[in-house]
């Protein structure tokens, strides 16, 4: 890292409002407020325990390439860095087969309100020691804390994959298919990736009639819906085109912001409290609210 | 508020708080006579101290109403599913009521297209994947208790088991949760949607051992079954040969749906209890299972046994069916009914250490057991370096459990000193508290403290566990006296 963990911390300080950007690629730091940047650069990969570790501001990029010399990935979506991407806790489309992005951070170093150097869960793969602090930071945006380093749980790139297309409902695939890695239907259409033995794949593809396509649907990006994924159905009624649906997940990348919600009460003054807790003087990314940012 | 003052809790007057509560509840719902609080003055670890009053949960209202009167009374709480908890999570603090939710035993709604469930609490581990097998669906958490345990101890828990490896533990498998928080309010904590607003609570609230209020509803996820399956056994000469074929077929790129390792004292003793034909005369063996598409496993298979050649295995035997299949897993989940072969008494640990570090640390945890003269039986999650050394013993012997504490200590701190964790699957509880300092700071321990504190400003719910004193602001290590029976 070009930074260590403690200079940030430096950085960070003890007063006064702050922000950390990375690439500048999810969130447009707030007016005023000093900025930070984290640390880059890749400390280690260690192939046989399926694990990296990173400065938080290490581009996505950077990590998928040099993972990939190890025939290994992380489920991220692309662009901007590793700690934006974890801040934001928005997963990418392999969601479906390859779990959260909450999942994959199994240690952090992070910065909290009082300048202070917080170690969060453990190097290890499993791991059930103490309160999960990660899965707090996760989706965070740094409203609890500042991520400094990070370990990430990696996982093999599979022998084959192949985009595929089709005419058929898409619940019928996700039903049908063993294990899809991404089904993702836009009202008409439905797209499919399978992974695996190349064997496997075309076996499974012949089977339901799939055509082999170059690559994912184009998503728009006007909005992205959390929906329950019994709920997709409903979009059978949307206009076409006007969305993509990530079938038995939920998330819908669509042309228009996704509809207000109200907090529930109780979850709300839970929320406070950990703010209180976390960063009383309210100086981690002032004006940012977790409940209301989509 | 400290502990001292929690535990003064227990000091008013617990016959007003049982009143009160019988008539919220069913009065037959409340026990608190010498039967039902001595039953439920431990789980499964070898600690135990004495509950107030038990009572027997059957719908969230309830929990709702114990809480609230709890909460009244400033007497501390704890939800207890089937008590098969192994690191003293549900030993209940003095004078405080349990909450069982052994009767909140429902399966609310399957949807098998989602594969997603809501389940209550009580509902075993092993029941609810029987109940929906024939929607070609599971729950992955898979413990070795996992006919007794319950989905709720579960959450608490962040239960791992065998088939772990490649699925994940069980924060990957909790969608959502209906909870009852420690001052009486019901919310949901994340739900069906991917991305539900705000903070991740739902993943924290998976492993908080209790400690964040009560789970009262369930969703889990649920995963297809695979259309086929692979069992191998194979066995090895050297524990190392096997220990480092696990990176082996990691780095080879392949994740099993499973890897365990039997030792040889291990094999022994299984095989006297279940006469597999387990190969006793080798020093370990490795139970590989690997699951998918046909075409996938074969390859699979076939470069696993490449990768074991290179290390030497001796046999490799491959299940030709479903019964050989079941007779193998068997034989793995019944080790720690085997050892009484051995010595009448145990006791379980569960460390994890970075795969690459299994050799070394067996050999330290040999070395540790012969300088405290004990003997040692591993049976472990060798895939994702889940090691649990089986001390066994006679509890007859006099001064054995000192040297009992003393060999477990020496493990966990190699565990960790080797760049691994605590615990991979049993929690902190009571057992393992007030070795949190090995792990963590006192700054990072006062992050864990703040959290808790923002579910449970007034520490009621299961207060004693997982935090040592000093960052729950308390100057007391109170582990019950007389605790190690």
């Amino acid at each position: 890292m070009d930074l260590t963990v403690e200079d940030f911390a430096a950085d960070i300080g003890s007063t006064e409002p702050v922000t950390v950007v990375g690439l500048g690629t999810r969130a447009t730091p707030p007016d005023d407020v000093r900025v930070v940047r984290p640390p880059v650069g890749i400390d280690w990969i260690q192939p046989a325990e399926m694990t990296i570790q990173c400065g938080a501001g290490t581009p996505v990029a950077e990590v998928a390439e040099a993972l990939a010399e190890h025939g290994q990935q992380i489920p991220f979506p692309s662009g901007g860095t590793i700690g934006g991407a974890l801040a934001v806790g928005h997963s990418g489309i392999r969601r479906l087969a390859y779990g959260a992005m909450r999942d994959a951070l199994l240690q952090t170093h992070y910065v909290g309100s009082t300048g202070n150097l917080v170690k969060a869960g453990g190097p290890t793969v499993k791991n059930v020691s103490g309160f999960d602090l990660c899965r707090l930071m996760v989706g965070s945006r740094g409203t609890l804390g500042f991520l400094g380093d990070v370990i990430l749980r990696t996982r093999p790139i599979a022998a084959h994959e192949q985009w595929f297309t089709s005419d058929r409902d898409p619940w019928e695939l996700l039903t049908g298919l063993f294990r899809p890695t991404s089904v993702l239907w836009d009202g008409s259409a439905t797209w499919v990736l399978l992974e695996g033995h190349e064997g496997d794949v075309t076996e499974m593809a012949e089977t339901f009639a799939l055509s082999p396509v170059d690559h994912a649907p184009e998503l728009p990006s006007g909005g992205r819906w959390s929906m329950a994924p019994s709920e997709l159905e409903s979009l059978r009624v949307a206009p076409p085109r006007s969305f993509v649906a990530e079938i038995g997940v939920g998330v819908v990348h669509h042309t228009r912001p996704r509809p207000p919600r109200q907090a529930d009460p109780v979850r709300a003054q839970l929320h406070a409290r950990i703010k209180g807790e976390f960063d009383p003087t309210g100086r981690l990314n002032p004006g940012v609210d977790v409940l209301t940012v989509n | 508020m400290s502990l001292d003052e929690i535990y003064a809790g227990h000091d008013v007057d617990l016959v007003r708080v049982a009143a009160r509560l019988r008539a919220a509840i069913r009065s037959d719902q409340v026990r608190d006579g010498a039967t039902e609080t001595h039953l439920y003055r431990r789980d499964a670890s070898t600690m135990a101290n004495k509950a107030g009053i038990v009572c027997f949960a059957e719908s969230t209202g309830d929990v709702q109403a114990i809480v609230k009167i709890a909460a009244e009374f400033g007497v501390p709480f704890l939800a207890r599913g089937s008590g098969t908890g192994l690191a003293g999570g549900a030993v209940p603090p003095p004078g405080a009521i349990v909450i069982s939710t052994t009767k909140m035993n429902k399966i609310i709604s399957v949807d098998p297209v989602s594969r997603m469930a809501w389940v209550e609490p009580g509902v075993l581990n092993l029941d609810l994947s029987k109940q929906i097998a024939h929607l070609g669906v599971h729950f992955a958490p898979d413990p070795s208790s996992q006919q007794t345990c319950s989905i709720g101890g579960n959450v608490a828990n962040n239960s791992g088991g065998p088939h772990c490896l490649a699925d994940g533990v069980t924060n990957a498998h909790i969608h959502g949760l209906e909870v009852v928080l420690p001052d009486g309010s019901v919310t949901i904590l994340g739900g069906e949607e991917p991305e539900p607003d705000g903070f991740d609570l739902r993943g924290v609230f998976v492993g908080s051992e209790g400690m964040f209020g009560v789970a009262t509803k369930v969703c889990v996820r649920l995963m297809q079954n695979p259309p086929d399956v692979a069992t191998m056994l194979m066995d090895f000469a050297s524990v190392s040969d096997g220990a480092d074929l696990v990176s082996d077929i990691i780095a080879a790129g392949i994740v099993p749906a499973a890897v365990e390792m039997m030792d040889q004292l291990c094999l022994i003793a299984v095989e006297a209890f279940i006469h597999a034909g387990l190969p006793v005369e080798q020093a370990a063996a490795l139970l590989i299972e690997v699951v998918g598409p046909a075409g996938g496993v074969a390859a699979d298979v076939a470069r696993i046994s490449e990768l074991a050649t290179a290390r030497n295995v001796g046999g490799v035997r491959i299940a030709a069916d479903d019964t050989e299949r079941a007779l193998l897993w068997k034989g793995r989940k019944s080790a720690f009914g085997a050892i009484a072969n051995i010595k009448p008494d145990y006791y379980l640990h569960d460390t994890v250490v970075p795969r690459n570090k299994l050799s070394g640390v067996l050999d330290q945890i040999y070395a540790i057991v012969e300088e405290y003269d004990l003997q040692v039986l591993n049976v472990f999650h060798a895939g994702d370096g889940n090691l649990h050394p089986l001390l066994v013993f006679d509890g007859k012997e006099p001064g054995v459990y000192e040297r009992v504490h003393a060999a477990g200590r020496a493990i966990v701190k190699a565990s960790v000193d080797a760049g691994g964790v605590l615990s991979g699957e049993h929690g902190i509880g009571l057992e393992k508290r007030d070795l949190m300092p090995l792990m963590f700071s006192e700054t990072d321990l006062a992050a864990q403290a703040d959290l808790r504190r923002a579910f449970d400003p007034h520490m009621l719910s299961n207060p004693d566990k997982v935090l040592p004193s000093p960052a729950t602001c308390g100057e007391i290590h109170r582990v019950p006296e007389g605790a190690w029976i």
